[in-house]
């Protein structure tokens, strides 16, 4: 929707040839599945647990700093691999073919104020299916923020600095506000709709259970650590959710993104559905550890070509992927954390303000650009 | 307040500890085989019995209730990531001390869990147990004259009655095609020796099938005796019409391992058994338009495969992945993404 189509020296051919070399990928990957990938995911779920349990330990004594510092900092870590790597991953689908009840996207609840049920809707059915397209996929900008040049600028985006930050504090809520499309949702005649009252009701089930685990239980058993316990869970949950709004921002928002008009995917190809993917998606480059604690979501890219492929094959994929813009003269866009962070708030603030149109998108020079 | 109330309570409690896991999720971890967890059972060794064929150890979980002699176990077991279930005769005692129990494997042909536990499984592997059940058993009252008919892994239900209950007149015939493809061939000569069995082993390879006429002359007194047969369809298929042709049908009791083979094809017929619709389909069109085409509610998402929002239990039959090629045959649990899956041969899904 640039001026500057970054696909256009592409022929219909090449891009469906592109499509079947990304299919092969896939395919290859799907074949290899087995034993390993199943005792990966495992190995995460019980390290997680562990964790959790060993940090909910600690934090009993949280009245003495040290244990403190330790039982927030292990609960933080064990919170962010719940959403991430295990719930995110298993929400999609992709551990299903272990046919493993209890890792399986139909039974899979997380420790977040969002149903898994409902967040598969608006995130695996919704976004990514529509990546990127305006008025289709409402993870552009999350329904509160102008995130493209394309996008109508209201005097209400003026604070949208703010919005994301608060959104980045309460990020859980923030989605579960989403899923439940509270915006439209809240005038006087929808609000009655008994579907939503019902979606609602459950939204609020999972706030309350959560609230009170967090904020009361666990405090309670504390004792005399019941005060340090509370702020300890909320810094926990505080943290989760800055991580995790930092990373997905990265995802579709830094510089270098292309967006799609609604008239752009009519009877869009298998390949050109592929290439949206890879114009509307960023990565975050960095350590194992990093990818990890992304949910393999720095690998977004490849997730979004891929999105029930195992997390842990991403690393792998990428390799592949990467070599495929080269040889299609495509702008894989990516970067460091603190980069595509710094990028994707930068674009919060700019188009906070109105802009002249049309707009031409310039690729950053602070992307890195393969073979742009 | 009742233990029973007071205990409920706690649970509950602990409950809103864990949300949104469950306590067991943590119990899990350190004791998958305690009372009250899903029924599991752990790999303690396996025994080779002859080049293809293995007797499994498990000890099963505090959950688990006994079986009774000839009865059968449905075991779910990782192969490849790929939790796969199958059912296998136990054939350990009924009142082995060590409370472990036994199931005995014979690896067929390109069959993925037999071949696992004969030649991968590793001890100290947790496997998915469900509880005994089958009515191949012996009754409560004792018959004076035994046979049993057998053949291959057929012998597996009958090892399991041979050693639990002791018969004064207990005679088998055993069919595999050579000498050393005789499972638990020792233990049977054993029980010859002690004078606690008659045996006839019929070794096809040499001495070709077992003609069902033949039995007058191996066992003259077949006809007086209560008879338990255990083998290949082909071989029951005889039995079931001999021993009617012969007007004591009610002396046979058969067991059947594989009761339906899946045809797979390209399309066929798909039923909907919730709403007992059926609609002939290509080997093209994915499920979830069939099932729309017919009124059938379907669940659906973003009708590319990506989103997981379509996938329905397919309860008979097998599907195509259209875009991987892949055949996935019904099984218990087994959930199909209907927007890329075409049904590949006659199929049943629950919609």
């Amino acid at each position: 929707m640039t001026a500057i189509d970054p696909t256009a020296h592409l022929t219909a051919e090449q891009i469906e040839e592109l499509g079947r070399e990304l299919d092969a990928i896939r395919d290859e990957v799907i074949a290899g599945r087995g034993e390993k990938d199943a005792a990966y995911i495992r190995k995460v779920i019980s390290a997680q647990r562990k964790l959790e349990l060993v940090s909910r330990g600690v934090l009993l004594f949280s009245i003495f700093p040290p244990a403190w510092l330790i039982g927030t900092a292990g609960l933080s870590v064990a919170k962010i691999m719940d959403n991430m790597e295990i719930g995110h991953n298993i929400l999609h689908g992709q551990w299903d073919w272990m046919r493993d009840p209890k890792i399986h996207s139909t039974t899979w609840e997380w420790d977040h104020v969002s149903p898994a049920d409902q967040w598969k809707h608006s995130h695996n059915e919704l976004h990514h299916t529509y990546t990127n397209v305006i008025g289709k996929d409402n993870d552009l900008g999350y329904g509160i923020m102008r995130v493209d040049e394309d996008q109508k600028w209201h005097p209400f985006h003026l604070g949208q600095p703010l919005w994301n930050f608060l959104n980045a504090c309460f990020f859980e809520y923030g989605i579960a506000a989403y899923d439940l499309e509270l915006g439209k949702n809240l005038n006087k005649r929808r609000r009655k709709n008994p579907e939503f009252r019902a979606r609602a009701k459950a939204v609020g089930r999972k706030i309350r259970k959560q609230v009170l685990k967090d904020y009361v239980i666990h405090p309670l058993l504390s004792g005399p650590s019941f005060l340090p316990t509370l702020a300890a869970t909320f810094t926990a949950n505080l943290v989760r959710n800055i991580w995790s709004h930092s990373v997905i921002m990265c995802g579709h928002f830094p510089e270098g993104v292309q967006v799609f008009e609604r008239r752009s995917i009519k009877g869009e190809t298998r390949g050109q559905w592929y290439l949206r993917q890879m114009m509307g998606s960023a990565n975050i480059s960095g350590s194992k550890a990093m990818h990890f604690m992304t949910g393999n979501l720095s690998h977004q890219i490849e997730h979004h070509l891929f999105p029930d492929l195992p997390s842990n094959r991403y690393a792998e994929v990428a390799v592949k992927v990467r070599a495929l813009f080269e040889k299609y003269e495509l702008q894989y866009v990516t970067g460091s954390l603190p980069k595509q962070v710094f990028s994707a708030w930068h674009k919060v603030f700019r188009l906070s303000l109105p802009n002249k149109k049309p707009a031409v998108t310039i690729p950053g020079r602070e992307q890195e650009l393969v073979a742009a | 307040m009742t233990s029973v109330a007071l205990r409920s309570r706690a649970w509950k409690l602990l409950e809103m500890v864990t949300t949104p896991l469950l306590p067991s999720d943590y119990l899990d971890l350190v004791s998958p085989l305690r009372a009250g967890a899903d029924l599991r059972g752990r790999i303690e060794a396996v025994h080779p019995e002859t080049g293809d064929a293995a007797t499994v150890v498990i000890r099963p979980g505090r959950g688990w209730r006994g079986h009774t002699a000839g009865q059968y176990v449905r075991i779910g077991v990782d192969v490849d990531g790929v939790r796969l279930w199958r059912a296998y005769s136990l054939t350990s005692p009924t009142n082995r001390q060590d409370g472990r129990v036994t199931i005995t494997v014979k690896a067929i042909p390109d069959g993925k869990v037999s071949n696992h536990l004969v030649r991968r499984a590793k001890p100290g592997t947790l496997i998915q147990l469900d509880q005994p059940t089958g009515d191949f058993v012996l009754p409560q009252a004792k018959p004076a004259k035994v046979l049993y008919l057998t053949a291959g892994s057929g012998i597996t239900p009958v090892m399991g009655m041979l050693r639990d209950t002791e018969f004064d007149d207990a005679v088998m015939v055993h069919c595999a095609p050579r000498p050393q493809d005789v499972i638990f061939r020792n233990e049977l000569h054993d029980l010859v020796a002690d004078k606690k069995l008659r045996l006839t082993e019929v070794h096809t390879d040499t001495d070709g099938m077992l003609d069902i006429a033949r039995l007058d002359e191996l066992v003259p007194d077949w006809a007086e005796r209560e008879t338990w047969a255990c083998g290949p369809a082909g071989l029951l298929d005889a039995a079931e019409k001999h021993w009617a042709e012969h007007g004591v049908p009610e002396r046979l009791h058969t067991e059947r391992f594989r009761p339906g083979i899946v045809v797979t094809g390209d399309g066929g017929e798909v039923t909907f058994s919730a709403t007992g619709k059926s609609v002939d389909a290509d080997g093209a069109t994915p499920l979830l338009d069939v099932g729309e085409e017919a009124g059938v509610l379907m669940p659906s998402g973003c009708r590319m495969g990506i989103c997981f929002g379509c996938i329905t239990p397919l309860k008979a039959g097998a599907v195509r992945d259209l875009r991987t090629g892949e055949i996935t045959e019904a099984e218990p649990g087994v959930l199909i993404q209907t927007c890329v899956s075409a049904a590949a041969g006659p199929c049943s899904i629950e919609r």
